[in-house]
């Protein structure tokens, strides 16, 4: 058992212009492509969606670490697929959600990807969120690696104990968690605790306002692509409002293709 | 017997954490691997009991090969007990705590019972059997640890860093207990930076550094040999630095324990005809 699709998420420390861009710039054009994914329930709009992220991985050159947390997600997206379709919503609806899902996926993954916790902090603060929030945020983030190690050890620690994860029925499976789930959480506090007291000692909260070091700054690209983000946005909702996108079914009927996913 | 042959691994990540590691340990031996933070020391055990499969080479427990074997089957004749007691402690009570390896090897109801007060009372946590193993201290939660692995009497027993977070009379107890394992015929390897804990017990000594072992042999030749040891990274004991800066007026250089300090200096001034 591997926990290596949590990659997916970790911001890796690289130069590309990607990796420069502004975080708010970047925070509005995840949103703009989060957007666009919820307003079309059309399979081959969201391909659409999802393929123009495609030049961004290019950019950022983070395609491999993308495809690891949509990996990660495939689970998940199948499982909306079966939950759509047994619940009789059409082949042709239940495929794009599952897209819609991992569009939603990959835009924020793209942003985790190329945004260092730093950046992300600076960003919150500059949109006026309170310092402990935005501390909080970045906090969080940032132990998703060290919870990850946790439960790695602890999985070890316990399948030396003679725990088989994937033994059993499935009522059974999902037991066989307990042992993992109990010491992961009871670590998340005792670190919280610890974390807490350590920044007491240091004077967290003493100061009303906070300066930082380094300050955000757009340049001329990043207001390049918050331009891109609204144009996207806009022409989403243009085309969802005035054009008719041929369904997979109707593709089936022109195209003749006996796909036969009606 | 746990056969160590020209073992590579390699982390998802392409980090080489072992480099050709070869390494016999035979049945009912005490060994130490020592080394530097990094060194590979834990890689190295996680491989006894098949955790981890090596990248290249082999690792063989009784002459069978831990590629061809499950966790689970190895465990029952290798028993890893972790650094850190609180990335393993789930359960309710210390019994049932102790009791979790049991049920999942499949013993009996009786037989577990019996065990566990067994192991319970060996290591001095019969009073805490219907505590909670949370609202222990730091050093009792690392001995329920080690019971629940003990439980089971695996022939061969790993402890990783078992000395970190115990004061000395703790110290004193685990190695004694170490010690009365060793004697019942286990194997015993622990993992440690704990030079004095080790000079103290003298085992054989393993020493690794950057994912190769560099050194192998009695403790008293390994831990005395400063350049071995400043490889890995760790310092002599405080009495091998003596005997070092002593060695002039005629102490021998491989003393690394209190006992035999005593005994030499003894010597060495009734030789010299000083005080008796």
């Amino acid at each position: 058992m591997s926990l290596s699709f949590l990659e997916g998420l970790k911001f890796a420390k690289m130069d590309t212009p990607l990796h420069r861009a502004d975080p708010r710039a970047k925070f509005l054009m995840a949103l703009s492509f989060f957007a666009s994914s919820l307003i079309f329930a059309n399979a081959l709009a969201l391909l659409a969606l999802l393929a123009l992220q495609i030049p961004l991985l290019a950019i950022g050159r983070i395609s491999r670490r993308w495809l690891k947390s949509l990996r990660g997600g495939a689970f998940l997206a199948i499982l909306i697929f079966l939950m759509n379709f047994l619940t009789g919503q059409g082949a042709s609806f239940s495929i794009a959600m599952s897209i819609r899902f991992v569009c939603l996926l990959s835009s924020f993954s793209i942003f985790f990807l190329t945004t260092s916790p730093d950046d992300l902090g600076l960003a919150l603060e500059r949109c006026r969120i309170p310092y402990t929030i935005s501390f909080i945020f970045t906090t969080a983030v940032r132990l998703v690696p060290t919870m990850a190690l946790d439960a790695q050890e602890i999985i070890d620690a316990q399948r030396s104990r003679g725990l088989e994860l994937e033994r059993g029925r499935f009522l059974r499976r999902v037991r066989n968690y307990i042992p993992i789930l109990v010491p992961l959480i009871v670590c998340a506090i005792r670190r919280s605790l610890e974390m807490a007291e350590a920044l007491e000692s240091r004077a967290f909260g003493a100061s009303e306002r906070r300066t930082s070091l380094v300050t955000l700054k757009m340049g001329p690209w990043d207001y390049i692509l918050v331009a891109l983000s609204i144009a996207l946005l806009a022409s989403s909702i243009h085309i969802s409002r005035s054009i008719q996108m041929p369904s997979l079914e109707a593709l089936d009927r022109i195209f003749g293709l006996g796909w036969r996913i009606a | 017997m746990i056969e160590v042959e020209g073992l590579v691994f390699r982390y998802p990540n392409g980090f080489e954490a072992l480099r050709g590691v070869d390494l016999r340990i035979g049945d009912g031996e005490f060994v130490a691997i020592m080394g530097e933070n990094g060194a590979g020391k834990t890689t190295l055990v996680k491989h006894f009991n098949g955790l981890l499969k090596p990248t290249r080479g082999r690792v063989l427990i009784d002459g069978i090969d831990t590629k061809e074997a499950s966790v689970a089957e190895l465990s029952r004749s290798v028993g890893l007990v972790f650094q850190n007691p609180d990335r393993q402690l789930f359960s309710e009570t210390v019994r049932e705590e102790v009791a979790f390896a049991l049920r999942n090897f499949g013993f009996s109801g009786e037989i577990v019972e019996k065990r566990v007060e067994r192991i319970l009372r060996l290591l001095d946590l019969s009073e805490y059997a219907d505590t909670s193993p949370f609202l222990l201290s730091g050093g009792e939660r690392k001995r329920v640890a080690l019971a629940s692995v003990l439980v089971w009497d695996p022939k061969h027993v790993v402890l990783d860093e078992p000395t970190i977070g115990q004061d000395y009379l703790q110290k004193e107890r685990l190695r004694n207990l170490v010690m009365q394992i060793n004697n019942q015929g286990k194997t015993v390897v622990i993992v440690t930076h704990d030079v004095e804990f080790v000079a103290e017990s003298k085992p054989r000594v393993v020493l690794m550094s950057k994912g190769s072992i560099v050194g192998d042999g009695r403790a008293e030749e390994v831990l005395s040999d400063r350049e071995l040891v400043d490889r890995a990274s760790l310092i002599r004991p405080q009495i091998s630095e003596l005997a070092d800066s002593l060695s002039d007026r005629g102490l021998p250089r491989h003393l690394i324990d209190a006992y035999s300090a005593r005994s030499a200096i003894l010597k060495l001034l009734r030789d010299k005809g000083g005080c008796p």
